[in-house]
């Protein structure tokens, strides 16, 4: 809502200085988005005299100028126009001046050998509009050496605020002098509109066509015909009112129409008599039913759309545009004066489906006041009379003007109950007062009264309304911050498990040299189908973009193209994580926290790139699975808890992946390399190897009575370690040969490791040479060498078994 | 007397010329050594007179002595040579560059941070963290709020849509984590301290929106939370978040459909070179909005507006974030650029604290 002092002047009577006024706009709710003073930019333009205009002696259409600019002598200036000449009043820029039109500064020159102190002015190079075939021509009692633009009226700042949508009372300029006027900012000048009477019946009459259950969509239609009416441009100052808030004059009907939108929030619309077919009618459109609007553009319209039709069918689309047909123009002799009130919710919903945002449209969803219908069509008319003459018919009113103002039953004492502010009830009262609503006191209880909200105040719905008005005008600022009570003297813990695991997640996965980043929610579809998602109840039906389409079904497919994006700019050795949400279904339970991580190039947790200490090894699968399992032990999972079954989701590299799991319905995550179809989709190069864990699937830990660690038991006796070589099938796997070591002495073997792995020359071809190192650890006594003998033969016999391990020899 | 005199300046000689431990070793055996030249001298003794061998006992003892001391020094000097030597041929270039510890390149995102720094705040002020889904019911991001179906409040918010079911229904990514707020009041009764953070969503995206945005929001609702309280827990916040004794706050009256009476809330800066400082300078800066819970949206929730009361307020954790650690756009939050989340992202052990402090 844009509107600039002078106007806002017209309604208030103030002494108040802009400073006062904006600061006071935003205090009470109204806030100030811009004040913009176009004569703060003309400031350095003033009014000159020329007191001399000779030829220029070397340029035959130059002339030079002795300029009185107000100061004590005289200035030269070399001046191009055909008007320059003496006792031209016009306007003057001195060096320094910059020139808003032609984005240059003037300076002191020399134009042909003639120094010019400065420059006369044309319009145009104002930013104005004028004669600009040569400069300024200024009355002849225009004061030398004043600043142009305060002389002409310039001086009138733009304010624009940025009107919540709950105050419909101040889309006007009226309404906003009335809040300032009720915050103690000047007088409201309240002028009364004396109905006008009318020289004949109006002929042109309006049916409200509607179901009773439909009568709320049009309650009120007034319509007046004036005979005989001149339309044309604008007079000056209507033309410059509309124009100062961004505004284009049309002709003066409509301009009428226009400038009653924002001067009283009414809006109007205007017909052209002569081309209205046969008595109006107010209904609901029919399916099938178009309409050219003024906008040029045929908009197709259904039973949910509210129109004024005339016998050739839809004029007008109630309270958001007039058609094109019947508008007004300068050929316009008879003109139709319509002030309605619309249902504001079908005016919004019409609005939005067919696309249209008017300024009438604005104001009707939000609600308009209904008590100013009347006085709204009078003054229209009053104002055609006065700008285009002719004769008015009586007004024609179909329906009536609707009484919604609330009663509320209010007790004072909720303004204290709600803001801690204690005031007293007659300066309470008095603002709701000030705001135009009506106070009724009971004898019996001061602070019991009943509130009647004025007609322009359709907001007010309940008790917190009456307290949200009295503090924005008695100053939000007058409320004291009071400490909140501290429950217990030391707060408690309040992270859910969850909560302390995806921060957890968050360090862990940093500690491992990994980078977090935030990637969309959304990605494109085909992505989403890779990684198991792209379901129709998971697309949104209006993406930003093609690419941000589907909810995403894991982290994976943003850090793939974060990997990508950073390898396109010369960083291709990264290592990226994320935690946050991924979407199985569109039900409530249907979002999950994952933590996942991806590696590239040689991002290894041991570090990245070529090094002097070490080979610069791409990353491989059991990057991923230490990161994976450093994770999962820094949730307080246990590597030995957690089940890595091998091979995993399609998109990943069937022969070097795994899937975490507690069980084959319990899968966790995964973890290997990115499938070379999954690159090729996402047009990625690797190596790429990843993991993802979903935080919520993780399993508890077990409640404990104490917060006591375990006890800690020690041997008084070393620990003996052993190795063993075995030769099996390159099939056999190292966890397998692993459990069936152990498996020997549950007792006395603590650790089983695999410290070489080996197949070449000196191992038959398919087979494998696996070391392993066993750590005993002898509890009672010394082991002899016997007893060892006895369980290095049963770990033997055991692999055998289990594996079909043959000791290496 | 000659030959012992003979004997020192020559066993000496050897001394002095044994260029390692080894030779000696080897001098010394054949001094002192069991045939050595001076164990010969001292086994002459025994055939001596009583006095010859009193006399010639001392001097040859006297000989053994100086022998061994010089032995002694010469083996300490070898030593310490052979020491020397050895580490000599030990230097390593300890100049050559080491790898970054995992620790030194970790990052952790800007918003997990603050994230981070939102909470260690609030837990002190006895706020749990709340959580809800992204994908929202248009009744919970919206009617349960008092946004009436076709309100022009609702077209404040650009929303995301998922297609319509057979039933009619839309779901929508929640434009705010004010649903969390509603999930809230139906689940837990009064006393709530809580503060909701999480990802929202808007179809909106130019230099300072993006599409999707973090908030937090936070409410508490009992039987006499006002408007004084939500003043003092934001400028307790916003002085502890900020880290600077003071913060001028100015509450200017709005509209939130959720809230009434409404306020947004900016608060006192300086712009100095494109850097905001708080706590000085005459700018204002928009930083949250907030208000007293409506008397709808506690009806909605299942809570008599006449018996419980409260408040709720929100804002834009990257917003924030940037505010305080000085990112200048808010795109690159999410284009995962590691240079960007390398210079603006924070140490994994760079754990925010009360205690500690929230930034180091």
């Amino acid at each position: 809502m844009k509107f600039t002092l002078s106007w806002l002047k017209t309604h208030l009577e103030t002494e108040a200085p802009l400073d006062a006024i904006v600061e006071t706009l935003t205090r009470i709710g109204l806030e100030v988005e811009h004040v913009d003073n176009p004569a703060e930019k003309l400031a350095p333009f003033v009014i000159a005299e020329i007191l001399e205009a000779a030829p220029h002696p070397n340029a035959d259409r130059l002339r030079v100028c002795k300029v009185n600019i107000g100061e004590a002598a005289p200035v030269q200036v070399v001046c191009g126009a055909e008007n320059a000449r003496a006792g031209l009043k016009t306007v003057f820029a001195a060096p320094g001046a910059y020139i808003p039109a032609k984005n240059f500064t003037i300076a002191k020159g020399v134009i042909r050998g003639v120094e010019s102190a400065g420059m006369m002015c044309s319009p145009e190079e104002l930013g104005l509009e004028g004669d600009s075939s040569g400069i300024f021509e200024l009355a002849p009692d225009a004061p030398v050496g004043r600043p142009f633009a305060l002389w002409a009226g310039l001086d009138d700042p733009v304010i624009e605020i940025n009107l919540t949508p709950n105050r419909a009372d101040a889309a006007s300029v009226y309404g906003i002098a009335r809040d300032l006027a009720a915050a103690g900012l000047g007088r409201l000048v309240e002028t009364p509109i004396p109905p006008v009477a009318g020289e004949f019946p109006c002929p042109v009459e309006a049916k409200l066509d509607f179901a009773p259950d439909d009568a709320f969509l049009a309650p009120l239609f007034a319509l007046r015909l004036v005979r005989g009416v001149k339309n044309g441009p604008s007079p000056e100052w209507l033309r410059n009112r509309l124009k100062s808030i961004g505004l284009r004059p049309i002709n003066a009907l409509v301009d009428i129409t226009n400038f009653l939108t924002f001067d009283r929030g009414r809006p109007l619309h205007v017909f052209d008599a002569g081309k209205v077919a046969g008595q109006l009618v107010v209904r609901r459109a029919r399916a099938g039913e178009s309409l050219l609007a003024l906008d040029g553009k045929t908009y197709a319209l259904d039973g949910n759309v509210v129109v004024i039709a005339d016998d050739s069918g839809v004029e007008s689309l109630a309270g958001v545009m007039g058609g094109e047909a019947s508008g007004c123009d300068d050929n316009t002799t008879d003109v139709l004066i319509e002030s309605a009130l619309w249902d504001p919710a079908n005016i919004a919903r019409t609005g939005r489906k067919l696309g249209i945002v008017t300024d009438a449209r604005y104001r009707f969803e939000r609600g308009v006041d209904p008590a100013f219908a009347l006085p709204g069509a009078e003054l229209a008319t009053r104002m055609v009379l006065d700008l285009c003459g002719g004769a008015p018919s009586g007004l024609f009113v179909a329906g009536h003007v609707p009484d919604e103002r609330k009663t509320l039953d209010f007790d004072f004492s909720e303004v204290e109950r709600l803001t801690g502010l204690k005031l007293e009830v007659a300066e309470m009262a008095r603002a709701l007062e000030k705001l135009g609503f009506a106070v009724a006191g009971q004898a019996s209880n001061a602070a019991r009264v009943e509130v009647r909200a004025p007609s322009w105040r359709p907001d007010i719905e309940g008790k917190a309304d009456l307290v949200e008005e009295i503090i924005r005008l008695v100053g939000l600022d007058r409320i004291a911050a009071v400490p909140l009570e501290r429950e217990t003297a030391v707060s408690g813990p309040v992270l859910t498990l969850l909560q302390k695991r995806v921060r957890g997640a968050r360090r862990a996965l940093a500690s491992r040299g990994m980078v977090e980043a935030v990637t969309w929610s959304f990605v494109a579809k085909a992505q989403a189908e890779i990684f198991g998602g792209g379901a129709a109840e998971l697309a949104l039906a209006n993406p930003i973009a093609s690419d941000l389409s589907d909810m995403r079904p894991s982290l994976l497919p943003g850090l793939i193209a974060a990997t990508r994006a950073n390898f396109a700019r010369g960083f291709g050795d990264v290592a990226l994580f994320e935690v946050g949400q991924i979407f199985k279904s569109d039900a409530e339970d249907g979002q999950f926290v994952a933590a996942a991580g991806l590696r590239r190039g040689t991002a290894k947790p041991a570090g990245a790139g070529r090094h002097w200490s070490d080979q610069a090894a791409p990353v491989d699968v059991f990057d991923v699975k230490a990161d994976s399992l450093g994770l999962l032990a820094s949730l307080g999972i246990a590597a030995g808890a957690i089940q890595i079954v091998p091979g995993g989701p399609d998109f990943l590299h069937p022969g070097r992946s795994a899937t975490l799991q507690f069980g084959p319905k319990n899968i966790v995550g995964w973890f290997g390399e990115l499938h070379p179809l999954v690159l090729e989709a996402f047009d990625a190069t690797g190596p790429l190897v990843a993991f993802e864990i979903i935080l919520d699937a993780l399993p508890a830990p077990k409640a404990r009575p104490t917060k006591a660690k375990p006890k800690l038991e020690l041997s008084d006796f070393q620990p003996v370690e052993r190795d063993f070589a075995f030769i099996v099938d390159q099939s056999v796997r190292a966890a397998d040969l692993i459990k069936a070591a152990q498996g020997a002495d549950r007792h006395l073997i603590v650790n089983v490791g695999v410290f070489d792995l080996y197949a070449g020359p000196g191992v038959p071809e398919g087979k494998k040479s696996v070391a392993l190192n066993v750590t005993l650890q002898p509890r009672e006594k010394t082991l002899t060498d016997i007893e060892i003998d006895a369980v290095a033969a049963k770990i033997v016999a055991e692999a055998s078994k289990k594996t079909g391990a043959l000791l290496r020899s | 007397m000659n030959d012992l005199t003979q004997l020192e300046t020559r066993t000496l000689a050897a001394i002095d010329a044994a260029q390692d431990e080894a030779a000696l070793e080897f001098v010394r055996v054949n001094a002192l050594g069991k045939k050595g030249s001076i164990s010969a001298l001292l086994a002459t003794l025994g055939k001596m007179s009583p006095d010859e061998r009193r006399n010639e006992g001392a001097k040859i003892n006297a000989l053994k002595d100086r022998v061994s001391e010089a032995l002694s020094l010469r083996r300490n000097l070898l030593k310490g040579e052979a020491l020397a030597a050895r580490l000599a041929s030990e230097t390593l270039d300890v100049t050559l560059p080491v790898r970054a510890t995992a620790l030194e390149t970790g990052r952790i995102h800007p918003i997990s941070q603050v994230m981070d720094e939102l909470t260690a705040i609030f837990a002190d002020m006895g706020f749990s963290i709340a959580e809800g889904p992204d994908v929202e019911s248009d009744d919970y991001n919206f009617t349960k709020l008092n946004f009436p179906p076709g309100h022009p409040a609702r077209e404040m918010h650009d929303t995301f849509f998922f297609n319509r079911k057979e039933d009619g229904t839309r779901k929508l990514l929640r434009t705010h984590t004010s649903p969390v707020q509603v999930r809230t009041m139906l689940k837990n009764p009064p006393p709530i301290r809580v503060i909701c953070p999480g990802r929202t969503y808007r179809c909106d995206s130019d230099q300072t929106h993006t599409p999707m945005f973090h908030q937090v929001e936070g409410l508490v609702i009992d039987r006499k939370a006002h408007m004084g309280h939500l003043k003092w827990i934001l400028e307790t916040f916003c002085k502890t978040f900020f880290e600077v004794p003071n913060v001028k706050m100015r509450f200017r009256p709005s509209f939130f459909p959720f809230t009434e009476p409404s306020a947004e809330v900016d608060i006192q800066c300086s712009r100095k070179g494109g850097e905001i400082r708080f706590g000085e300078g005459d700018d204002w800066l928009e930083i949250l909005g907030c208000g007293m819970v409506h008397p709808n949206v506690l009806r909605n929730c299942g809570l008599d507006p006449d018996e419980f009361q409260g408040f709720a307020w929100g804002m834009g954790i990257d917003r924030i974030a940037m505010l305080k650690y000085g990112m200048p756009d808010l795109r690159p939050f999410f284009e995962a650029d590691v240079r960007w989340l390398s210079h603006y992202g924070f140490r994994p052990l760079d754990l925010p604290s009360l205690a500690g402090g929230l930034s180091s």
